[in-house]
This record gives C-alpha cells, structure tokens and sequence, in this order.
C-alpha cells in the first residue's frame, strides 16, 4: 500500500491546480508543478482505467501467516 | 434507592398525623418507580381488552399472583394482540397508577414465549447489552472511506451475495482489490467461522469491511444476531458495512455497522463511488491544470512583451539620439568638403559681390575678383582672352 491512493493524487491534484491559479506563482514552479500534475492525473487515470476487478481469497497458514490466491470467476 | 424527591407535602400532617391518600400513593410511585429498572416479566395473559383510543389494558398472572399491565397505542401498534391465556415475555417499567391506587405494569415490549418469542427475547437482552456498552451509539459510526482500494468481504464463498457484491463493484470501482474471507453464513460453524473470518480481517491492510448475506427467512439470519458476531463487527478496524439481506429485520450487526445497507448488492454501492462519475471529475481538475499554466504562462508573455516594449522604445531613442548626431556630423562635414576640395590644388573664384563664378562668360576683361585657395583668398583681374 505504498502506492498513492486515488485520493491522495486527487488531493494533490486540487492543491496544484490552486497554486497554479494564484497569480503570484513564480514561472519555474509553475511549470514544475504543472509537470507533477500531468503526473498524477495520468496516475489518476491510469488508476480509473483499471478494468478488472481483483479478488483474492485470503487463506491463514497453520503458523498464522496471512496468504491469498485470486478467486476464478 | 430513593432519591431526595418526596412527594409533595408534610410527610405527617401537624393536625391529625395522617398522610393524604394522593400523598401515600405519590410516594409509592416514586418507591416503585425507582426500585426497577425496566424488567422482562413472563406470564400468562388474562382479560385483555384493546380500547378505542388504542391503548390495551390486560393482566398477567400465574399461580400465585398476577398484575395489572397497560401497553399504550404507541408501544403495541406493531404487536399482534395475544390470545388470551397465552403466556408472554413482556419488557415493563413497574409503576403505582395513582387514581386507582393500582401497582402496574407499563408494558414496552410484547412477546410469545413460544420458540420465536424465546429467541426473540435472547436478542433484545444483547441488544441491551451491546447498548450498555456504548456499542449502539450512533456516535461511533466512522465514514466510509471515498475511494477504497482495498476491502475485506465476509460473506459464504458459495452465496449470490458474493456474486452481486463483486458485481456491483466491478461495475462502479474496479479499482479496489478485494480480499474475499469465506465463511458459512448459516447452519453449524457459522458463528464461528464468521468470528474466525471477522478476527482475520482485522489482520488485513484494507480500508473497508462488508459484511454479510442474501436474502433468507429469519431463522437463517440468526448468526447476525450472536451477540458475538455483533461484537466482533464492532471491533473491526476500519468502518464496516453490514449487508444482511432482509427488508424488515434489522439484525444486531446491523446495529453496530457502520452502515447498514438493506441488501449486498446495496452495500457495495455504498462502499465504493461510481468512477463514471469520476472520470468528468478528473477530466475537469485536468482542463483547471491546463488553463492554470495558460493563463500563468500568459501573465508571462504580458510581462515579456511589456519589457519588450520598453526595450524597443529605448532603442529607438537610442537611434534618434544617433540620426541626429549623425545628422550634426554630416553638416559639419558639408562645411569643411570645399576646404578639403581646395587642399587639392582647385581655386573658387568669387566676384565682389562673393557670388561664384563658374563660366568664361562671367569674366568681362579686366574684372577685378577674388580667388578663394586652400589658406586664403588672393586678389585677380581677367585678362584680353585666354
């Protein structure tokens, strides 16, 4: 779960586009945080482009560890 | 205990010694009233009666004693009227109804005691137990997280609840990794595999938990009524979502949910957004992007071209200042050519009146005129022809 979620590239996204409609944004960040947004949108969008649900079954070893195998549907 | 508040009056009148009746009774209201807490009685029911305005007024007794019950119209409306002599589990707050000087019974809940009243009753007692416990406040309930990667169903690996939740979500948010923990729902082992499973999803990395069943009748939603379960639901970790598929019941999980949706299909609606109404979303914070870096790059090329603008003018000064001096410079120049012409050996002739005298025909013989050469002018007369 390192990856950011699809509301933290939301959030961030929300606060870039408001720096970036203030004016008084010197024209270097602009452009740098104009180059993470197309980041995170194309994250954001990579994310809802996701087409395939994922379902695993979660399975307890008998030593108590966690595994999982995906579910055939 | 007995609190402070007497009834009102002398508790012995100065006069006679005697209490007033409203007095005595008063204060057996107040005795009784604060001795019980609300108990469940069982008895058999004997001459009721429903009146008009709705309310119903009965007795229950057994073989040594009985006692007045009313239930008012707000508490049975739901109740099927019992047959008389049935036996009854009722849910009451003693009380001492003053006019009539009469102990009774003001009656809250109503059940058969039959096999469904039994059970029936088992549920109410957790139920006001997990209430005591503070597990029932709606205080307790978390939000659900927006937009989840990861959730936890706790459903039967072989039921059409898990197909209609993974449908739906499928559909809406395909986004979120389900961990899917099997556990039968009803029948021997429930309880416990749905504790074993609840205990499991504890121990995921996930943000949400479903919980639940379709459809069935009520015996079959009995798991969700342990009292157990209920208390598992409630200490999940993340906000939980109970499905338990039946209209009219609401199960003790329910209860303790975080939410409480009214089918499985209805929990995973309510656990995950739609991402088609994501995507114009999306597409609108991309085009706020876009023109956000427009309209800062334009603020931009304004700036340039208004310094651009004064660079121009100042080159044009620039060149005006030069002209003119180039201008200076040519007209000097103008002054000093016919001196640099007669260095080189020519000679101007000029009459006396200084005007310049180019042709042979301006020189009558013996004209007197001056002749102009490079360090001076020296005095000339025409001669008899050339």
């Amino acid at each position: 779960m390192t990856a950011p979620s699809f509301r933290d590239e939301l959030e961030r996204l929300e606060v870039i586009v408001r720096s970036l409609e203030r004016d008084d944004l010197d024209l270097d960040r602009a452009l740098a945080l104009f180059q993470e947004g197309v980041e995170r949108l194309r994250s954001a969008r990579a994310l809802l482009e996701r087409s395939e649900l994922t379902v695993r079954r979660v399975l307890e070893a008998a030593d108590g560890t966690l595994t999982s195998e995906p579910v055939d549907r | 205990m007995i609190r402070a508040d007497r009834p009102a009056g002398p508790r012995v009148a100065p006069s006679d010694g005697a209490w007033s009746v409203t007095d005595v009774t008063r204060r057996a209201r107040s005795l009784v009233e604060m001795g019980f807490d609300r108990v469940w009685v069982r008895g058999e029911v004997s001459g009721f009666k429903a009146y008009q305005s709705g309310h119903w007024y009965f007795a229950l007794r057994d073989t040594q004693a009985q006692v007045r019950c009313v239930m008012w119209r707000s508490d049975n409306q739901r109740v099927r009227p019992p047959a008389e002599g049935a036996q009854v589990f009722v849910e009451a707050a003693p009380t001492v109804w003053e006019e009539r000087g009469e102990f009774r019974l003001t009656v809250r809940q109503l059940l058969p005691t039959d096999a469904s009243g039994a059970w029936q009753l088992r549920l109410e007692r957790a139920r006001a137990a997990l209430e005591r416990d503070g597990l029932l406040d709606p205080a307790r309930k978390r939000s659900l997280p927006p937009y989840p990667l990861s959730l936890a169903l706790i459903t039967s690996a072989d039921g059409a609840a898990l197909h209609d939740v993974l449908s739906v979500l499928g559909r809406r948010w395909p986004l979120t990794e389900v961990l899917l923990l099997p556990a039968r729902v009803q029948g021997d082992g429930a309880e416990r595999e749905v504790l074993a499973a609840l205990a499991l999803a504890n121990r995921l990395p996930v943000e949400l938990a479903i919980v639940g069943r379709g459809g069935g009748a009520r015996e079959d939603l009995w798991v969700f009524n342990s009292e157990r379960v209920a208390r598992a639901v409630a200490a999940l970790r993340v906000p939980v979502i109970s499905a338990v598929g039946h209209e009219t019941d609401i199960t003790l999980t329910d209860l303790v949910a975080d939410l409480r949706a009214p089918t499985p299909s209805a929990a995973a609606a309510a656990a995950v957004p739609d991402r088609a109404a994501l995507t114009p979303m999306v597409a609108a914070l991309a085009r706020r992007l876009a023109q956000g870096l427009e309209r800062r790059t334009a603020l931009g090329r304004e700036r340039l071209a208004r310094t651009g603008d004064r660079l121009e003018a100042a080159i044009r000064e620039h060149a005006r200042r030069r002209s003119a001096r180039l201008g200076e410079l040519a007209a000097a120049l103008d002054a000093l050519s016919p001196l640099r012409v007669l260095e080189r050996g020519y000679a101007v002739a000029r009459d006396g009146d200084g005007r310049v005298l180019k042709r042979r025909a301006q020189f009558a013989p013996g004209l007197a005129f001056r002749l102009t050469v490079s360090d001076g002018d020296v005095g000339a007369r025409a001669g008899e022809g050339p």
